[in-house]
């Protein structure tokens, strides 16, 4: 099979409030979705053959048993020469592409937030918060490498993080999410439009929807339904409103809240309530309080969602699970490992889903820059791939 | 509860704002984020270069497209054909100039191993800074 390439980023939608680049930087981010592609493609399955061929026989040696647990693997793949050149890579084409979008963005802060203010003008569709307290887990770990994460604002009106990371994310998935980095949430609206033809839910909240990437497919595929999209971040809130607006997207409201705390919303007041790429990015007690909340807001029979990576399961291997946490410490996801060892049947049953009611399916991003390059086949790059984990259910 | 709504204020005010004006973007781009910086390798020393490394060949590749880009933005102007490039060959004087380029260009990236090999060469040449002041101080 041949090599297969990442799509150019002059591919990615330019939306009206999307930051301009130069020709310098849109070709940084080409070298860098090539990097990535070649660093997750051909260096990174050398690692599975170091464990294989010498880390976990060494390790069975000196210890006359085989790993217990992933920091164990860890460990012993510390040591690894190949491991170690893989991992050094990878975390520098993390920081390399942190400070080649920062860079763009910072530099045009002030024309970005006028384009934003200007795009929002007499619109109602986002709601901001003064003195809105920021979940600490989120102001205590600047998450993948962002600094400031997504709710520092440089100014009043800033926008700069979240188009960072609206123009960014193109590099780390090497442009595998689409022109306008939505293939989530395009999978998951067809997957409940097909699976579901009869379910037309009227009010749909997103948990954590950030600038709204996997929002709109949803608000696209249910143009009857009121879309409520909350997120901590008042950056990604208003670059992604004035982005749906930009988008000619008309049925989703932005709104600044915290999801452990839901006071502006009623009693089962939602027919569906989504997740997208969130729990990972909570805390190991905030996370029950939210369960807790979306069972407060969510209707009886309605639908409650979440996408994520693949829970660590006994049947997965020590080895896949070391290398799927590999982001929770080196590229700054901390919870990512503790979510990951949670039992979604559980959690559900939290958020009003008896476990009879509960259920997981495996998705894969509609993407459309694939023109069938991929062939629908995508290389395992454990946690960035987009392929994911959805779990949920109906709510008794 | 006070919200802060969408239109005229959803930007803040932003003309005139100092804030705008603290924005240093060259320093700023490379802030570091939160949480101690990992090293794989053995040696931090080798990461740090690593990383100079592979910072420094993602601008070689932006050279190579800009140049990429001229190229072709010529020739859909008529004014150069790409073939005459891939089958352009030096006369005397420009291949001689082109190899001294080369010539530089690798001598200027590989300084420190060829004053590593003149080190070896020339023991006679590696005395300490420190005995070398204290001799200078007798002469
Ligand atoms: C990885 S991003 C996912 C964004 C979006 N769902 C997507 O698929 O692109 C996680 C988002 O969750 C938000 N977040 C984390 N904890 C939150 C909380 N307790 N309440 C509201 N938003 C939160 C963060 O601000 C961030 O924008």
């Amino acid at each position: 099979m041949p090599y297969q390439l990442p799509p150019v980023w002059t591919e990615l939608k330019q939306h009206a409030v999307f930051p301009e680049f130069s020709h310098d930087e849109r070709a940084r981010y080409n070298f860098l979705a090539n990097l990535n592609r070649f660093v997750s493609t051909v260096i990174a399955p050398g690692n599975q053959l170091a464990y294989t061929s010498r880390v976990e026989p060494a390790f069975a040696k000196e210890h006359g048993r085989s790993f217990n647990d992933r920091f164990e693997v860890g460990e012993a793949m510390k040591k690894d020469p190949v491991y170690q050149m893989w991992a050094a890579l990878r975390r520098s084409t993390m920081e390399m592409r942190q400070q080649n979008g920062r860079s763009v963005v910072l530099r045009q802060a002030n024309q970005l937030a006028q384009k934003v203010a200007h795009e929002l003008e007499g619109t109602q569709i986002l709601q901001l918060k003064e003195n809105f307290q920021v979940p600490p887990y989120l102001t205590h770990v600047d998450n993948h490498l962002m600094p400031g994460s997504y709710h520092t604002e440089y100014f009043p009106g800033d926008v700069s993080n979240a188009a960072n990371y609206d123009s960014g994310l193109f590099v780390t998935s090497g442009g595998m999410l689409g022109s306008l980095t939505d293939g989530g949430g395009r999978a998951i609206a067809a997957w409940v439009k097909e699976t579901y033809p009869d379910f037309h839910p009227k009010q749909i909240l997103d948990i954590g929807c950030g600038l709204g990437h996997n929002t709109l497919p949803i608000a696209l595929a249910f143009p009857d339904a009121q879309v409520i999209g909350i997120d901590a971040g008042a950056p990604m809130l208003r670059y992604g409103a004035a982005r749906a607006h930009a988008l000619g997207i008309n049925n989703v409201t932005f709104i600044q809240a915290d999801a452990a705390r839901m006071q502006e919303f009623a009693n089962e007041q939602f027919d569906w309530v989504q997740t997208t790429m969130f729990l990972h990015e909570t805390g190991g007690k905030s996370i029950h309080t939210i369960f807790a909340e979306i069972n407060r807001v969510l209707k009886k029979g309605g639908l409650n969602l979440h996408i994520e990576q693949p829970q660590y399961t006994p049947e997965m291997s020590m080895y896949e699970q070391f290398m799927r946490d590999w982001d929770a410490y080196y590229n700054a996801e901390p919870y990512w490992g503790h979510m990951h060892d949670l039992q979604p049947a559980a959690l559900m049953e939290e958020a009003g889903v008896p476990k009879d009611k509960f259920m997981q399916v495996g998705v894969k991003a509609i993407n459309d820059l694939d023109k069938k390059k991929q062939d629908g086949k995508v290389t395992e790059d454990y946690g960035r791939s987009p392929i994911w984990n959805v779990f949920g259910g109906w709510k008794a | 509860m006070k919200t802060e709504l969408s239109g005229s204020h959803a930007g803040g005010s932003i003309q005139g704002n100092p804030g705008v004006d603290a924005v240093n973007d060259i320093v700023m781009a490379g802030n570091k984020s939160k949480g101690g910086r990992p090293y794989f390798l053995e040696d931090p020393a080798v990461e740090r270069v690593l990383n100079i490394a592979m910072a420094i060949a993602t601008e070689v590749a932006v050279a190579h497209e800009r140049m990429d880009t001229l190229e072709r933005l010529l020739e859909s102007k008529g004014l150069l054909s790409r073939k005459d490039i891939e089958t352009y060959v030096p006369d005397e004087a420009a291949a001689e100039e082109r190899q001294g380029w080369h010539a530089r260009f690798t001598a200027r990236i590989l300084r420190i191993v060829q004053q590593e090999a003149e080190a070896l060469a020339h023991p006679e040449n590696n005395t300490p800074m420190r005995t070398i002041a204290d001799e200078i101080n007798e002469m």
